[in-house]
């Protein structure tokens, strides 16, 4: 019954789920490791890029345009957010931004509401994408496989970023001590400012990519916020290596769970970040003591 | 909030037949102006979360009701007023609402609710204080004994009734069935109705597989349910997981291999996800408007319906709204006004028909009997205009006989 | 705090009175909270909503001993909130105990559960103790769905409806509103009792120190994580407490109750209140259910108004209603 083709394609499955949380978990791990800050509103703005990018491909008729435009703007969005709400809250206590951002995302699953109203909105997979791919061990749906494709190049392009410019020398200097950066005289507002804006594109990224599976409504955010916080905690806040490889670990956890025991999906990513943080308290890939 | 317009002058003119009649029963002014008093009831939906829409629908269909009502000269003389609030999806947000409903704005009854959860808050709140409950949510749960109110009354069909009828039209003797159902009770509810109706009907189980309640990803449960290789995939989940879980079979090419089916096939869900992802789906359903087809109380509904609201169609969940109120309404009539007690005697020898053919309540567990319909999820070029989604494959006439035995339920035979 | 000590004598007798005002302030605080809680049902709309600021106001107090006084900010306290209300439910309904040892019993097993979860997350710190409480929190929510024999799941708990107390051989009707107000509000006094003793108590000083600077609380020889366990277990002591009373006050448990969105609101109301300040958190209660239940009749869109007056709160008033208050009135 449990025969290997099935294990490869729940493997599949599983790769294309961490896919999805791998673009939110990023982008709150990069924010916390940058500026020590944890976004709360992090699942309100991944379902406003899904919405942005619904928006955008229905002015222009094009899927791709959304896919483009949307993390863009929305990221643009992100620095504006950080320039008037999170900006005057830095030598605050670390417990201040965590719950401004809360009420951030009351006010943005509202606002949406308001604009697109509470029912879900059809996003259609575009028709380039439709349809299943024979992988050989059995039938995977194109567009899983173009998402797994899509993040895969943009991890690729974000190492590049990172390894091979200055902004990407700063952010990782910055990364291992925000002091550092002080004493070097770098304009940190404006590293902070796009950090923010970075870490923002790629949720919002990640909602324009799952639209097409997931449908779009304003409550979307709120189950991958709390899988994104499993995700970054289980791979230690802040790393970004960490944020990667625990976002394929719970993808796959998850879809192997639901292979033998299906009705556990949801509680097997809970008690799996309860076991790390009591054997390993600053996740797999974190530095001791920080936070 | 509470408009008393219409009660001035309705018991300046009692008070002043009073006098003409002479003033031999002084007392009689007074037992005027409390028959005068508006009828009262409580309506909680929730108004915010994912069933926003479907409780919009719901208020509109109710004002509807009670319009009509108050149109004609409303209860035994007395206007009738709808007192909406706000449950927001949440049993403790419903319980404290229903708490205020009685005890502060004095509600004669209640009808509403959109969940599980909350329709069992506010029986359990209404069952402790003596008060009318009209259910309008699905679950069989509320059925049983244990939850047994005598003020409640079950407007809405259960789990029971829509798998009975849906799988008399897909399940053949023989068909294998692939069944994936949402972990938790209506979930449970569903499976078992369908097992049920399979068994009678010589249907296969070619496995069945629990989802997480809520949860936003079903592409792993995708493949083995192919593995299976069903005829039939049975999704047995509700509102946005329906949704989900319809979209994800899609792209997954499982509507190419098997027919996809689910006990109740939703309108706004299918407006949500889209003609294309529900294409062919079948599944149950309470009202859908081309019903006035063939039955005239439901083109009188629409029609009102219409009227009222900007010429948009009735919608399912909706329409429980209208047949709910409608129903409490007709039986307070009968009762001459809202005496709980001359009020359930009236609910139980009750037979209306206001909207969808002929309803009556069962006397053991107070279930409305009625039809059930099973529709079809039209193609998008086959869609005559923007409201029309579906094709009626069958009206299952509402017979005793579909529901579970009093004797099951655990009343006494 | 200090600023008496500095100023010139010209001004030294006002601080010493508005000091001996703040004085008589802490000394009175428990009949001066008293005497609002019964007076509340008389100003508010409805007495189904003075139970429920009662009952929140009493959590987010509890919530308060952690994030106010210690310093912790835990996002799982809905965990014990919902055990007190599930355990005192489970006993009436599956066991027929008695109203009081069912309330004994979920303040006991709240209690219980904080010191487990205690133990797990005092280890760490900062920002991973957020984290941890929010995981270990929903742990018990999903545990809570699945043991659905037990807690009725999704559905809810019920069946355990008080009619009628039994107290000392008098019987009162629990139905009206009222009197169950009350006999609920006896409950609630006795808890801001005890959290006014703790405060003023040696421990008091002690966890107020570790929320100042933790490093030189230890330095100066206090038992650090033994003082957190402590704080962490009595706060879950006082929100299982209110859990129990709203068990009893809607005869149901809904399963949100345990959903990390609980916990959210109670760090909301106590912060909307003044975290820090005894009085804090009643006021973010009162204040946060009110603007909801006035605005819910208004708009179905009350939570943007909601989290825009949190957001303003955090970036212009952090110490929240009742702190800036006092902060404006040492000021003046």
């Amino acid at each position: 019954m449990m025969d290997a083709e099935l294990i490869a394609m729940q493997l599949f499955s599983g790769i294309a789920l961490g896919a999805i949380l791998i673009m939110v978990a990023l982008g709150l791990s990069i924010i916390f490791g940058m500026l020590g800050v944890v976004n709360f509103a992090h699942g309100a703005l991944f379902m406003v890029g899904a919405y942005a990018g619904l928006w955008v491909a229905s002015l222009t008729g094009s899927f791709w345009w959304g896919l483009l435009v949307a993390p863009l703007a929305v990221g643009i969005f992100g620095m504006a957010i950080e320039y008037l709400l999170i900006r005057p809250l830095y030598g605050r206590s670390v417990d201040d931004p965590l719950l401004l951002t809360f009420g951030l995302g009351y006010v943005l699953v509202e606002a949406v509401r308001i604009v697109f109203g509470s029912d879900g909105i059809p996003f259609q997979t575009p028709p380039q994408l439709a349809g299943v791919a024979d992988l050989g061990i059995g039938f995977f749906p194109i567009y899983r496989l173009f998402v797994i494709a899509v993040v895969a190049l943009l991890l690729l392009l974000l190492w590049l970023v990172l390894e091979k410019t200055k902004f990407g020398l700063i952010v990782r200097a910055g990364a291992q001590d925000p002091q550092i950066m002080r004493v070097l005289g770098v304009d940190i507002s404006r590293v902070w400012l796009l950090v923010f804006g970075l870490g923002v594109g790629l949720t919002a990224l990640g909602g324009v990519l799952a639209a097409p599976m997931r449908n779009v409504n304003p409550e979307m955010g709120s189950l991958v916020l709390a899988e994104a916080f499993v995700v970054t905690v289980i791979g230690g806040m802040g790393s970004l290596v960490g944020a990667i490889v625990a976002g394929l670990l719970v993808g796959v956890a998850i879809s192997m769970t639901a292979l033998f025991a299906p009705e556990m999906a949801t509680i097997v990513m809970f008690a799996l970040m309860a076991l790390v943080l009591l054997v390993r308290p600053q996740g797999l890939f974190g530095k001791p003591g920080r936070a | 909030m509470k408009s008393r317009t219409g009660i001035p002058s309705a018991s300046r003119r009692d008070v002043l037949a009073g006098f003409a009649t002479g003033t031999a029963v002084i007392a009689m002014p007074w037992v005027a102006r409390a028959q005068a008093e508006t009828i009262r009831i409580g309506f909680p939906t929730p108004l915010t979360g994912p069933f926003a829409a479907e409780a919009k629908d719901q208020v509109k269909s109710a004002e509807l009701a009670v319009k009509l009502v108050n149109d004609r000269g409303g209860v035994a003389g007395r206007k009738v007023e709808l007192l909406v609030r706000d449950d927001k999806l949440n049993a403790g947000e419903a319980a404290t609402r229903t708490l205020e409903l009685i005890e502060k704005d004095k509600v004669h009854a209640i009808v509403g609710a959109l969940s599980s959860a909350v329709q069992l808050a506010v029986n359990e709140v209404t069952r402790a204080r003596g008060v009318i409950y009209v259910s309008i949510s699905q679950s069989d749960t509320i059925n049983e004994v244990k939850d047994f109110s005598r003020f409640t009354f079950h407007e809405a069909l259960n789990p029971h009734m829509t798998t009975a009828a849906v799988a008399k039209q897909t399940f053949k003797p023989g068909t294998k069935v692939a069944y994936l159902v949402a972990d938790y009770a209506y979930g449970h509810e569903m499976l078992r109705g369908f097992k049920r109706a399979q068994a009678a009907l010589g249907a296969v189980s070619v496995g069945e597989i629990l989802h997480p309640f809520g949860a936003a990803d079903y592409s792993t449960f995708m493949p083995r349910l192919r593995s299976m290789r069903p005829d039939i995939l049975c999704i047995c989940n509700f509102g946005r997981d329906q949704a989900n879980a319809i979209k994800q079979a899609v792209d997954f090419g499982m509507n190419r291999q098997a027919q996809i089916v689910v006990p109740v096939l939703l309108n706004n869900q299918r407006l949500a996800i889209g003609a294309e992802a529900f294409e062919g789906v079948i599944g149950g359903a309470n009202y859908y408007w081309r019903l006035e087809e063939t039955i005239p109380s439901a083109k009188a509904f629409n029609d009102a319906f219409k009227a009222a609201n900007g010429g948009a169609y009735p919608t399912d969940y909706g329409a429980y709204g209208f047949t709910g109120v409608s129903a409490l309404l007709l039986a307070m009539e009968k009762a001459g006004g809202p005496d709980t007690d001359k009020v359930i005697a009236a609910l139980e020898a009750l037979t209306y028909d206001v909207a969808k053919g002929p309803q009556h309540y069962r006397k053991c567990d107070h279930q409305s009997v009625q039809s059930v319909l099973v529709l079809k999820s039209k193609k998008k070029a086959d869609m005559k205009n923007e409201a029309d989604l579906f094709e009626i494959l069958a009206i299952e006439p509402g017979s005793e006989a579909a529901l579970r035995s009093c004797t099951e339920l655990g009343f006494p035979a | 705090m200090t600023a008496s000590t500095s100023s010139v004598a010209a001004v030294a007798t006002r601080p010493t009175n508005r000091r001996g005002w703040r004085a008589r302030l802490i000394l009175w605080r428990v009949p001066l909270s008293i005497l609002a809680l019964c007076l509340l049902p008389w100003v508010l709309p409805s007495m189904a909503l003075a139970t429920n600021v009662l009952i929140y106001g009493l959590l987010a107090v509890g919530y308060n001993l952690l994030f106010g006084y210690t310093g912790l900010l835990s996002f799982g306290h809905a965990a014990f909130f919902g055990a007190g209300a599930y355990v005192t439910g489970i006993a009436i309904a599956q066991f027929g105990a008695s109203w009081y040892a069912a309330l004994a019993l979920g303040v006991v097993a709240g209690g219980l559960l904080a010191f487990v979860i205690g133990i797990l997350s005092i280890r760490t710190r900062g920002i991973y103790f957020s984290m941890v409480t929010l995981a270990l929190s929903q742990l018990v929510y999903y545990t809570a769905l699945q043991a659905a024999s037990w807690t009725g799941g999704e559905n809810g708990l019920r069946g355990f409806t008080v009619g009628q107390l039994d107290l000392f051989g008098w019987t009162v009707d629990f139905l009206d509103p009222v009197t169950k107000y009350y006999v609920l509000m006896v409950f609630a006094a006795a808890a801001l009792w005890f959290v006014s003793r703790i405060l003023n108590s040696p421990f008091g000083a002690v966890i107020e120190a570790i929320r100042e600077n933790e490093t030189r609380a230890r330095a100066c020889g206090y038992h650090v994580e033994r003082s957190k366990l402590i704080a962490f277990t009595l706060s879950g002591l006082i929100c299982a407490l209110a859990g129990t009373l709203l068990a009893l006050h809607l005869a149901i448990v809904p399963l949100d109750i345990l959903h990390y969105q609980t916990s959210g609101m109670i760090v909301m109301m106590t912060l909307l209140g003044g975290a820090g300040s005894f009085f804090g958190p009643f006021v973010g209660a009162l204040a946060f259910l009110l603007m909801e239940d006035v605005v819910s009749l208004w708009t179905s869109h009350w939570q943007i108004v909601v989290g825009t007056v949190f957001i303003l709160f955090v970036l212009f008033l952090p110490k929240g209603i009742w702190g800036t208050a006092l902060a404006w009135e040492a000021r003046r």
